[in-house]
């Protein structure tokens, strides 16, 4: 496998009630092309930071230190990441975004080239004969000069609340036409056509009347299913899942895993699944990174991480999950009525 | 003795022009120092049947004994005093309180509204309730919003439980914590419930959390009770089409146990 994204000695800070907050401590971490990627933690662990900082989501006001060097299939060689620079061609109805990051100082990302060129042509290799409806499929003039990985195209996101993620005033159908027309260069009804085939993709009933909707007519299940297909509209090569599944009930919550597990496996998505739910996260994982207050914990293949855990704190996040095997409460103390 | 006795509870409401049944025909008893979970689906009824049962809401039909007494039939003062005995934690404390209140003021208020202890008395109440629910007396002064989301939710405990209550229902009251709190916050419960003999109404999606703490279940769909009994039992062989869709969608750590 070769690295998707390689991250070295990342650090973020935010201001918090005039308290400086330091939210990620000297990160390095390699994503491979290819692979799901669990990310868990606790609240305060730094997760999501980490998930947004590689989207180049951060706000403004966030103090970023350290790189995010990615290798771009299409390009033959590396690139840093210049989050800022490609705010602008995200879709007109995430504006709040774009502005909420316009200045980031992240453009100390985009220091320097990486020397990472001697695995370039094994990965071009690999992406071109698993991707179908992924990078490959892009029209190479959309893609133009601009060769650093683009939010919407190459980067789809999915948040917790697809409630506040989806635009409440406009059909779902044409949030997701949006995505495609804006990044595949295509037009309206060739949009729309895409969108229709996106919602029969995540399993929505009736694409036709679904494209339609307004995120108020569908459920949290449904609406969390747009919210995938407009990530993945422009057949991006990298998929983040910020507890994308967080807010739904365990039932909806495994329909939507397995949603994404097959998504990421028909497009030759690379994954990143941000959780805090251990359990969930190995149905899922290849590996698994552990965070804790800023820091990288531990980093291994899931059934490492599960079987032979070497840090003390991922031990006592599997001992403190309660799934339908544990040994209850009630017993351990003794108690009954 | 039971302690609540539900029956044949019924509301209704209408969505999109659209009646449809919230809660429909649902009947359970709990006794002393007993817990019973409720678990089911978004929409099952859940959190319904915990706000009729507290009477945050009126129901359509159907009757609610607590303590003996119908409850559905008291007003007034003798509601008041009753409600002393039925109290409640849901999932986001910070959402509960008035977060500019301080610690001592959100435990001082059901002390001075019930009765319970004269102003001067007060602050070593409340101190010996921090202590009770295993925090330092000495955050009685802090704000609701300065503590963590693991002592607030000590705090809700520690409120509830200022009025001797033989019942607190707990809505999804250990969802929002992380796994490290969520196991100590637990452990509390379990403690309070040995020592005080509360009975707790508990109500989570989550099976495995309702494994761990709860004697009974009773799942629900729809509004209606699917199945019930012994919370092991039933979570470990499903007999209705929830039961079985919720335990298959539960997340399995497989470990290789030594």
């Amino acid at each position: 496998m070769t690295a998707l994204l390689s991250i070295s000695d990342l650090s973020v800070r935010y201001r918090r009630d005039g308290v400086e907050v330091a939210a990620l401590k000297g990160i390095s971490l390699d994503v491979e092309a290819g692979e799901r990627l669990a990310i868990i933690g606790e609240s305060g662990s730094g997760k999501s930071t980490l998930a947004l900082a590689i989207a180049g989501l951060l706000a403004g006001s966030a103090k970023v230190e350290g790189r995010i060097d990615w290798t771009t299939p299409k390009s033959g060689s590396s690139h840093s990441f210049a989050p800022p620079s490609v705010l602008p061609e995200i879709s007109p109805t995430r504006g709040e975004i774009g502005s909420s990051v316009a200045g980031s100082p992240l453009a100390t990302l985009a220091i320097g080239e990486s020397g990472r060129d001697s695995s370039i042509s094994l990965q071009v290799g690999e992406m071109s004969g698993r991707t179908e409806g992924g990078a490959t499929e892009r029209d190479p003039a959309a893609t133009g000069a601009n060769l650093a990985p683009v939010l919407g195209r190459d980067i789809g996101f999915v948040f917790q609340d697809p409630s506040s993620s989806l635009d409440p005033v406009m059909p779902v159908g044409k949030q997701i036409a949006e995505v495609a027309r804006t990044h595949l260069d295509l037009t309206w009804p060739q949009a729309f056509a895409r969108a229709a085939t996106l919602l029969d993709r995540v399993r929505l009933p009736d694409p036709g009347t679904t494209l339609r909707a307004y995120p108020h007519q569908l459920s949290g299940g449904q609406k969390q299913r747009v919210a995938i297909a407009a990530a993945i509209a422009a057949g991006p090569m990298l998929l983040i899942a910020d507890e994308a599944t967080s807010a739904l009930d365990s039932i909806v919550q495994a329909e939507i895993v397995a949603l994404i597990r097959r998504l990421v496996t028909e497009d030759g998505m690379t994954l990143i699944f941000i959780s805090h739910d251990i359990a969930l996260a190995a149905t899922l994982a290849d590996r698994i990174a552990v965070l804790r207050h800023g820091e990288l914990v531990e980093l291994g293949e899931t059934d490492q991480i599960l079987n032979a855990p070497r840090h003390a704190y991922t031990r006592s996040l599997l001992d403190a999950h309660l799934g339908l095997d544990a040994e209850p409460v009630l017993d351990r103390q003794g108690a009954s009525a | 003795m039971t302690v609540l006795a539900v029956s044949n509870l019924a509301k209704r409401y209408r969505r999109g022009g659209k009646a449809f049944a919230a809660v429909d025909d649902v009947s359970f008893e709990i006794g002393p120092a007993e817990t019973l979970a409720l678990a089911g689906p978004s929409g099952s009824g859940k959190s319904t049947i915990a706000r009729l049962v507290l009477r945050l809401i009126e129901p359509d039909a159907g009757r609610v004994a607590f303590e003996g007494a119908d409850f559905l039939a008291l007003s007034g003062a003798a509601l008041r005093a009753r409600r002393a005995r039925l109290q409640m934690v849901f999932q986001d404390p910070l959402a509960a309180f008035n977060p500019r209140a301080t610690v001592a003021g959100v435990l001082g208020d059901p002390l001075r509204i019930h009765g319970i202890a004269p102003r001067a008395e007060r602050p070593r109440r409340i101190a010996a309730l921090l202590e009770r629910v295993g925090l330092d007396a000495g955050l009685a002064v802090r704000a609701i919003h300065e503590i963590s989301g693991g002592q607030r939710q000590r705090v809700a405990i520690a409120r509830a439980i200022a009025t001797r209550p033989s019942l607190i229902v707990l809505d999804e009251a250990v969802s929002a914590l992380d796994v490290s709190v969520r196991g100590q916050i637990l452990e509390l419960l379990l403690d309070l419930q040995r020592q005080e003999r509360i009975a707790y109404l508990f109500i989570s999606h989550d099976l495995g959390v309702i494994r761990a703490v709860a004697h009974r279940v009773i799942i629900l769909d729809a509004g209606r009770i699917a199945e019930s009994g012994d919370a092991r039992a039933v979570i470990a062989n499903p007999r209705s089409a929830i039961g079985k869709a919720l335990v298959a969608a539960t997340p399995r750590l497989t470990r290789n146990r030594p």
